[in-house]
């Protein structure tokens, strides 16, 4: 049995670890050279709680299921979260009725430990709210996590099971025949498979149109967002939410796993074809701040280090697209707006094992290991365990990112584990996400990706062909 | 692996290698870190001349000037260590240092804080438009193309006219780089005139003064800029937008000094007296970690005077004199010391934050000294007498101020 | 017209204030001293500057040197040297001070490595890609 599992974000890499533990050929293809570079990379970063969605919804059901998994799966595959809670927070009569709505939508999805809280009770938890506050509801298995992360961890986790991944290489159609999946072609040629799952993010509309699979429009909803860096986290202890509209859960005010203090999103609907539109506006900047502004009044600015925009793919109908479709052997794991990164688990187990595996009489493995171990951090490790390591090997004697102590050994490490460019680096190390954003140590890392990669510099990528960094040498 | 000295100095750049020189020849046990492999900071890959004028009577390069200065702070007997990296600093002082020889904890008596300062990325100028390739802090272009020997680009725009703006504007220029020109968001340079000329008018490369950038455009590698006017109040004029098609981006937006491993011990900021003493008593700044300087000369000089400090501080570890604070009047932009000890000459630097022609500076009513020109480029060193320190010890606290006539 | 310029003859860095007719020099103001006088004239006919780039060093730690003229040359004559910089190969080791060029295109300046380049040692750089001492 051959599964192709089309797009290596979170939903896709977490489906091919599910499907990796079944005895089958799993193939995993994405466009971009490395996992989570599309909607991944680029959203809130919170394990929703499954309050904002309505009963009876994908949404809602597969919400509440995966962040249950959430603390567990963290645990496996070595990635970071922390349950901060959350609060989200009313500032008149009607938001306060609004806040009593959302109670009972998350008493009926089975959301556990909601509590409506008092102005007093909002202030006593969140000293820096804005007092104009005048009630709050707080979820308490509402958590924080580096999206990017998990997509790695699953993806390396699949891979240590025997799925291959196939990076760089984008999907242009599907053979289907006789209402049944035949192949698959990418650039590189044609693959006879037996099942393909799409889990193309953004593009998953145009990957069901190849199968001959109608797929609701997808709609990319633009969020802008302005990272602060640590210790700006510090201000808050959850994740603060404004009374939700119908369109979307509100600028919110996020700390981050790294200490840091995210802001966002905006939810600024573009045309459907687009799907790369990741350009913040000043509009959306402005709108940011303002909203941001309005939980937190006292927001250190200054303490700016990046802002960006991420593309939620907002199906049309509003919800998930998961499941078997009317041709056997293509399977849908689209529509993944949000809680899509929360549902992204339960999705996976359920497609995986209560719908591929019986459709196909798939045969679990006896060997699967769902363990996989992080890149260690020098910065974390004891004196005694860096010591040592650093007498193994002098690479982790040698500091590259100052900032956030990110030693030469752990660049490597990422560069064997699949990063192929400079955001690759960043995102498995964190190396550049301090607050130099990389002036010091980036001509470092692209040093040791040429070394190590055996490239010349004008081949080093910011994310993958197109972004190169180099035009040449001074001297050639 | 443990080291004690009287004296550790952080950073190998002038400010740190003049101050561990001066601690080694004042007889305090000094030991100098430094995290790249390499001493002398960012001299290093400033090869472009202006340096040394004061201290060595010649004009020489970057690397020319870390060069002697190296050679005085090898025969002053203080030990190196390169490729160590400070990862925390407790009373007092105790150093946690990370290197290939291991984790090395210094204890030490004196602490001399050179770090120097990091460049302010782009994030923080909340620019909107696309994220690609091609966006450089000036200082890392100039890491790229003199220490790598790599063209960032083909075709640029600056932003920011200060020194390294300027300076990476010529040299971007002289490897074939095309730069179409440097914007520069207030209504008068932040260089050097000197730097103006020979960077800029020389090459026929335009400054735009009163622009800054208001989109970033391409997809995964810049492909253009918007410029756009603005008004008194740095607001976007609507209207002036004007479209530069470039693939890089150089950003000179300001230096941070870098003090993150002191931060929690300085919560009000760090504040030194006349003998770049903070704060804390054990604890001396120096160089562009304590305040952005004009002249590697002046931070060459600071740095012997911290680490002559330090070391008396560490022989005799005299009680921390009470000092009169000094106070930024108006038209002080950056002033450093931030206190004078009664009793012994002091240096001050001083900025304005505008250009002023005819221009008197007063400290209180104990000095006053004309000037025909004053620019934000260039520090203005004030020299005063311990006579005029003792006097203005008499005054709760000291104003300093720059009158125009 | 008139052209100001910052004096570089010293540290104290006077802004001269040059009043031209018809490209003749009418008047010089602004100079303290008369170094001054004659940089501004300088700086109107014939300008010179001291010019710094790199060389591309075979075989060093490092792959360029960076140089410059050991005095100021004409202004006008920088493409010149550039293109024949362009050219210029050196090997490693290279001392600080060492005249690479000497009389650059007949100016009677040498061109000088400004930085140390040791020769690279393969050996050390594979023992050290690999984390060895």
């Amino acid at each position: 049995m051959r599964i192709a599992v089309i797009g290596g974000g979170v939903v896709g890499s977490l489906i091919a670890r599910e499907l990796a533990r079944y005895d089958a050929e799993i193939l995993l293809f994405d466009r971009e050279v490395e996992v989570g570079f599309g909607v991944t990379k680029a959203n809130s970063g919170i394990i929703h709680a499954g309050f904002h969605d309505e009963p009876g919804t994908l949404r809602a059901r597969f919400c509440v299921l995966g962040n249950a998994l959430y603390p567990e799966l963290a645990e496996e595959l070595e990635f970071s979260f922390r349950r901060t809670g959350a609060l989200v927070l009313a500032f008149d009569a009607e938001e306060e009725e609004t806040l009593k709505r959302l109670w009972e939508q998350g008493e009926a999805n089975g959301v556990p430990g909601l509590a409506l809280l008092s102005r007093e009770e909002v202030l006593a938890k969140e000293p820096e709210v804005n007092p104009a506050v005048r009630a709050g509801l707080f979820a308490p298995t509402v958590g924080i996590t580096a999206p990017w992360e998990v997509a790695q961890a699953a993806a390396e986790n699949a891979q240590a099971n025997g799925a291959e991944f196939h990076l760089g290489e984008e999907v242009f159609g599907i053979e289907v025949k006789n209402g049944r999946v035949q192949a698959l072609r990418t650039q590189k040629g044609l693959y006879f498979v037996d099942a393909v799952v799409n889990a193309a993010g953004l593009f998953a509309d145009r990957i069901s149109e190849m199968a001959g699979v109608p797929f609701p429009t997808l709609i990319p909803r633009r969020g802008e967002y302005i990272l602060l860096g640590e210790p700006a986290g510090n201000l808050v202890h959850s994740v603060l939410f404004p009374t939700p509209s119908p369109v979307s859960k509100g600028i919110l005010v996020i700390p981050t796993v790294d200490g840091g203090l995210l802001l966002g999103p905006t939810a600024e609907d573009l045309p459907p074809e687009a799907k790369e539109a990741t350009e913040t506006t000043s509009h959306g900047l402005s709108q940011v701040l303002r909203g941001a502004g309005k939980l937190v009044p006292k927001l250190p600015l200054n303490q700016a280090l990046k802002t960006f925009a991420g593309l939620r793919p907002e199906p049309e109908n509003g919800d998930f697209v998961v499941g078997p479709t009317k041709v056997r052997g293509f399977y849908q794991a689209g529509g993944m707006r949000s809680p899509g990164l929360t549902a992204a688990p339960a999705i996976a187990q359920f497609l995986a094992h209560e719908v591929i595996a019986p459709d196909l009489a798939l045969k679990k493995k006896t060997a699967f290991n769902p363990k996989r171990a992080r890149i260690p951090r020098a910065a974390e490790l004891s004196e005694e365990e860096w010591e040592k390591l650093i007498r193994e090997d002098l690479r982790w004697g040698r500091i590259v990112c100052f900032c956030n102590t990110v030693t030469e050994a752990e660049v490597v490490e990422a560069i064997r584990r699949g990063a192929r460019t400079l955001d690759g680096v960043k995102f498995r190390t964190r190396a550049g996400f301090g607050r130099c954003q990389g002036s010091f140590c980036m001509a470092k890392i692209m040093a040791i990706l040429a070394r190590e990669l055996g490239l010349g510099p004008e081949r080093i990528t910011l994310r993958g062909p197109g972004s190169e960094l180099i035009f040449g040498k001074v001297r050639p | 692996m443990k080291i004690s000295v009287d004296v550790v100095v952080v950073g190998g750049g002038a400010a740190g290698m003049a101050a561990a020189k001066a601690a080694a020849e004042a007889g305090a046990k000094t030991l100098l870190l430094e995290r790249e492999e390499r001493l002398g900071g960012v001299l290093d890959q400033c090869i472009h001349p202006g340096f040394g004028l004061h201290r060595y009577r010649e004009e020489l390069t970057g690397p020319e000037f870390a060069f002697r200065l190296l050679s005085e702070l090898e025969r002053a007997g203080a030990e190196i260590q390169s490729g160590a990296t400070v990862l925390s600093v407790r009373p007092s002082p105790e150093l946690l240092v990370a290197s290939e020889k291991g984790l090395i904890r210094v204890e030490a008596k004196a602490l001399v804080w050179a770090a120097g300062a990091r460049e302010r990325p782009f994030g923080p100028l909340l620019i909107p438009g696309a994220r690609p390739a091609g966006i450089f802090t000036a200082g890392l272009a100039q890491k790229l193309v003199n220490i790598h020997g790599l063209l960032p680009g083909k075709r640029a725009l600056i932003l920011g006219s200060g020194d390294i703006g300027l300076i990476m504007a010529r040299r971007l220029h002289l490897e074939g780089v095309e730069v179409v020109g440097v914007a520069e968001i207030k209504p008068f340079p932040g260089g050097l005139l000197r730097n103006v000329v020979q960077c800029l008018e020389d090459f026929g490369i335009p400054l735009f003064l009163r622009h800054t950038v208001a989109k970033i455009h391409g997809g995964k590698r810049l492909s253009g800029v918007t410029l756009v006017e603005v008004d008194e109040q740095g607001q976007p004029i609507s209207g002036t937008e004007k479209f530069f098609a470039v693939d890089t981006l150089v950003l000179s937006v300001g230096l941070i000094p870098e003090v993150r491993p002191l931060e929690s011990l300085f919560p009000d900021g760090v504040k030194v007296n006349s003998f770049f003493q903070s704060a804390v008593p054990w604890i001396f700044f120096a160089g562009n970690a304590l305040e952005i300087f004009d002249l590697v000369d002046t931070v060459a000089k600071i740095g012997e005077e911290a680490g002559r400090s330090a070391a008396r501080y560490a022989q005799e570890k005299p009680p921390k004199p009470t000092a009169v604070p000094l106070r930024k009047g108006q038209n002080v932009a950056v002033l450093v010391p931030h206190e004078l000890v009664p009793g012994e000459p002091a240096h001050l630097f001083l900025r304005v934050p505008r250009p002023l022609s005819r221009a008197t500076i007063r400290v209180a009513d104990v000095y006053a000294q004309n000037h025909v020109s004053l620019r934000p480029a260039e520090m203005v060193e004030i020299a005063l007498s311990p006579e005029a320190t003792v006097e203005l010890a008499r005054l709760p606290q000291a104003d300093v101020e720059v009158i125009p006539a | 017209m008139t052209r100001e310029f910052p004096c570089v003859s010293c540290p104290l860095g006077c802004l001269l204030r040059v009043e031209l007719k018809d490209g003749k020099i009418e008047r010089i103001e602004g100079n303290r001293c008369p170094r001054g006088e004659a940089y501004a004239r300088e700086e109107i006919t014939d300008p010179k500057r001291v010019l710094a780039t790199s060389v591309k060093v075979l075989g060093g730690d490092y792959p360029l040197v960076s140089v410059r003229t050991d005095r100021p040359i004409p202004k006008r004559l920088i493409p010149t040297i550039m293109e024949i910089v362009r050219g210029l190969r050196v090997k490693a080791p290279v001392e600080i001070g060492q005249v690479l060029v000497a009389n650059l295109a007949g100016t009677g300046a040498n061109l000088i490595a400004t930085r140390r380049v040791l020769p690279r040692s393969e050996k050390a750089e594979e023992l050290s890609r690999k984390g060895r001492a």
